[in-house]
């Protein structure tokens, strides 16, 4: 190998400032979360407890904590599972133009990149206007969805630009029916994308706040929850739940990537041909 | 993720020969019918109700269907919305610059540097994992270093660059700022790289072998090369950053002022025909941003 340029050392160094740009203070709050009863918000620590995480699990300290834990992973895997099946349609769809395909692609990108709080307020105002009360499992999970619909979709317009449609054709030679062709050839070839999918619609409904904002009615998403307590709680019981809730998103980010790893390592062990449908 | 590609696929192959029972359009639009339903009633009908409401009328605690002008004529007569404005907009350009310089470089260390694929992932998964997590947690967890008597504060005096703590850290737009492109730069980090791994190593090494230096292949290659990267992660900060009202209300301690903030505002008490003419005025404002920024550059031609 030719021997690194100077260069190379300069933007390590850049890349590895950028790193701990990006993680240094998720991770001085975790360490922080682990102050003394008497501690504070910020440096030096005051001794080293658990204090402000057993808070967490008492009722009257902080606000319904568990309540809108428990609503966000619903939430979460509702819009996890319905961000799955509709990009794979989608996904379906789009392999061919369609009448009207252009116009519901140029939504797909609006829907990405329209301000939050345009979805939040319009959404709010027709239930409004229809009487209809707001709720996190109606109007909170319709506007979650305009948020990770667009990433399945990307992705999954990705896959199937690379899908190698020759091995549909085979099926469909030796007399399989569509159905049978999407069940047994289709799916398995995209599997580990969906993988992929999943964890955009669990994490980004899960962490989703501007959105749900005007959307969730009066039953708080936990971020909503998080939230209204950075104005009213003052000690390193924030923390202590940011520590938390972040830990948890690491695992389920762990859980997806470590099952796309294993899905290809499987795949490549029992020599199956699946993976060599995306070209 | 570094596969995304923002356009439609491509038709595949034809049926050729295939009978069918079920026209192919009706199938296409049986797969996209729950999409359409989502995207209507979530995303299109709340635009239209937007902009119907922003005409209506309003009492100071409810609002009436109408067709006055009066949400328009007082917004856009009113000093407050163009210091607004111009506010968001400080925001927006310092955001952009600073994301684009980060971003552009790290995508450009991984793209280039990185000499083994499995590196190359792992250090892209490295910078994508925050993505995943929550916003609102990310933003608490700059307390401890930008407070009163905050990490940086007791840097700078341990140093002796200052004698007493430096105010305007936290709750500022200095905070503000920071927190947006710690928030968003990997909104330009992602597709950058993927504009970047899909330069042709042999043009870059064409360069070389011409004697183009370092700095001239950087100019007069990867940067046009990368181009449709920059513009899509461009739109990305800017539209979010434009639309934005947590991060300056909770950055900026409630003491700024952004367009997003106005609307929440005006929501909260409970202005709903106000808060539409003013969501209006931030669409069409976006949009002409976002059409200006293709201007530079065609996105549909050169993916």
């Amino acid at each position: 190998m030719e021997p690194r340029p100077r260069s190379f050392y300069v933007l390590a160094a850049v890349f590895a400032l950028f790193v701990l740009f990006l993680y240094g203070p998720t991770i001085t709050i975790a360490i922080l979360s682990f102050q003394g009863p008497q501690g504070g918000l910020t440096f030096p620590m005051n001794g080293v407890s658990l204090h402000w995480f057993a808070d967490l699990f008492e009722q009257q300290a902080v606000g319904d904590i568990w309540g809108s834990f428990g609503r966000s992973l619903a939430l979460g895997l509702m819009v996890m599972v319905v961000t799955v099946v509709v990009s794979v349609m989608g996904g379906l769809a789009f392999r061919k133009k369609f009448r009207g395909s252009g116009v519901l692609f140029l939504l797909i990108i609006t829907s990405l990149i329209i301000p939050s709080i345009l979805i939040s307020l319009g959404v709010g105002l027709i239930f409004n206007i229809a009487g209809l009360n707001v709720h996190w499992s109606t109007s909170g999970f319709g506007s979650q969805l305009t948020w990770t619909l667009p990433f399945g979709l990307l992705i999954m317009f990705a896959v199937f630009n690379r899908f190698d449609a020759s091995y549909e054709e085979a099926a469909r030679d030796q007399g399989a029916t569509p159905w049978q062709t999407i069940r047994h050839v289709v799916l398995p070839i995209i599997a580990p994308s969906l993988i992929g999918v999943a964890l955009f619609g669990f994490t980004l409904s899960y962490d989703e706040f501007a959105r749900t904002l005007l959307t969730a009615g009066s039953y708080n998403t936990l971020p909503l929850e998080i939230f209204g307590m950075t104005t009213n709680v003052t000690s390193p019981v924030l923390y202590a739940l940011g520590t938390l809730t972040t830990l948890f998103s690491l695992a389920i980010i762990g859980v997806f990537l470590g099952g796309a790893f294993i899905a290809q390592r499987r795949r490549a062990r029992r020599a199956s041909d699946a993976g060599k449908g995306l070209v | 993720m570094s596969e995304l590609e923002i356009t439609a696929p491509a038709p595949g192959r034809s049926r050729a020969g295939a009978v069918q029972r079920i026209p192919e359009a009706v199938t296409a639009w049986a797969l996209a019918s729950p999409l359409v339903l989502v995207l209507g009633f979530f995303l299109v009908l709340p635009v239209i109700t937007i902009v119907v409401v922003s005409f209506w009328g309003s009492t100071e605690w409810s609002f009436y269907p109408a067709f006055l002008w009066d949400n328009y004529e007082f917004l856009l007569t009113s000093p407050v919305t163009l210091s607004v404005y111009l506010n968001t907009l400080m925001y927006t350009v310092l955001t952009w610059v600073f994301t684009l310089v980060i971003g552009f470089t790290v995508a450009y260390f991984l793209a280039f540097h990185i000499r083994t694929q499995t590196w190359q992932i792992a250090l892209f998964l490295l910078c994508t994992i925050p993505f995943w997590t929550s916003n609102i947690i990310r933003m608490i967890s700059w307390i401890p270093f930008l407070g009163r008597n905050g990490i940086a504060n007791s840097v700078l005096m341990d140093i002796g660059l200052v004698n007493e703590p430096v105010e305007w850290l936290l709750f500022s737009d200095f905070a503000v700022v920071l927190a947006f492109v710690h928030l968003y730069t990997l909104f330009m980090v992602v597709p950058i790289f993927n504009t970047m791994m899909r330069i042709d190593k042999s043009l870059i090494e064409a360069a070389r072998d011409a004697g183009a230096t370092g700095a001239q292949i950087l100019w007069n290659v990867v940067i046009p090369l990368t181009k449709p990267g920059i513009m899509i992660g461009s739109i990305f900060v800017v539209t979010l950053v434009m639309g934005d009202f947590i991060t300056v209300r909770f950055m900026s301690g409630g003491q700024s002022a952004s367009v997003g903030r106005m609307i929440s505002n005006e929501i909260a008490l409970l202005q709903y025909p106000a808060a539409a003419a003013d969501a209006v005025i931030l669409l069409l404002t976006v949009l002409i941003m976002i059409s200006a920024m293709l201007r530079f550059v065609d996105i549909r031609k050169e993916l």
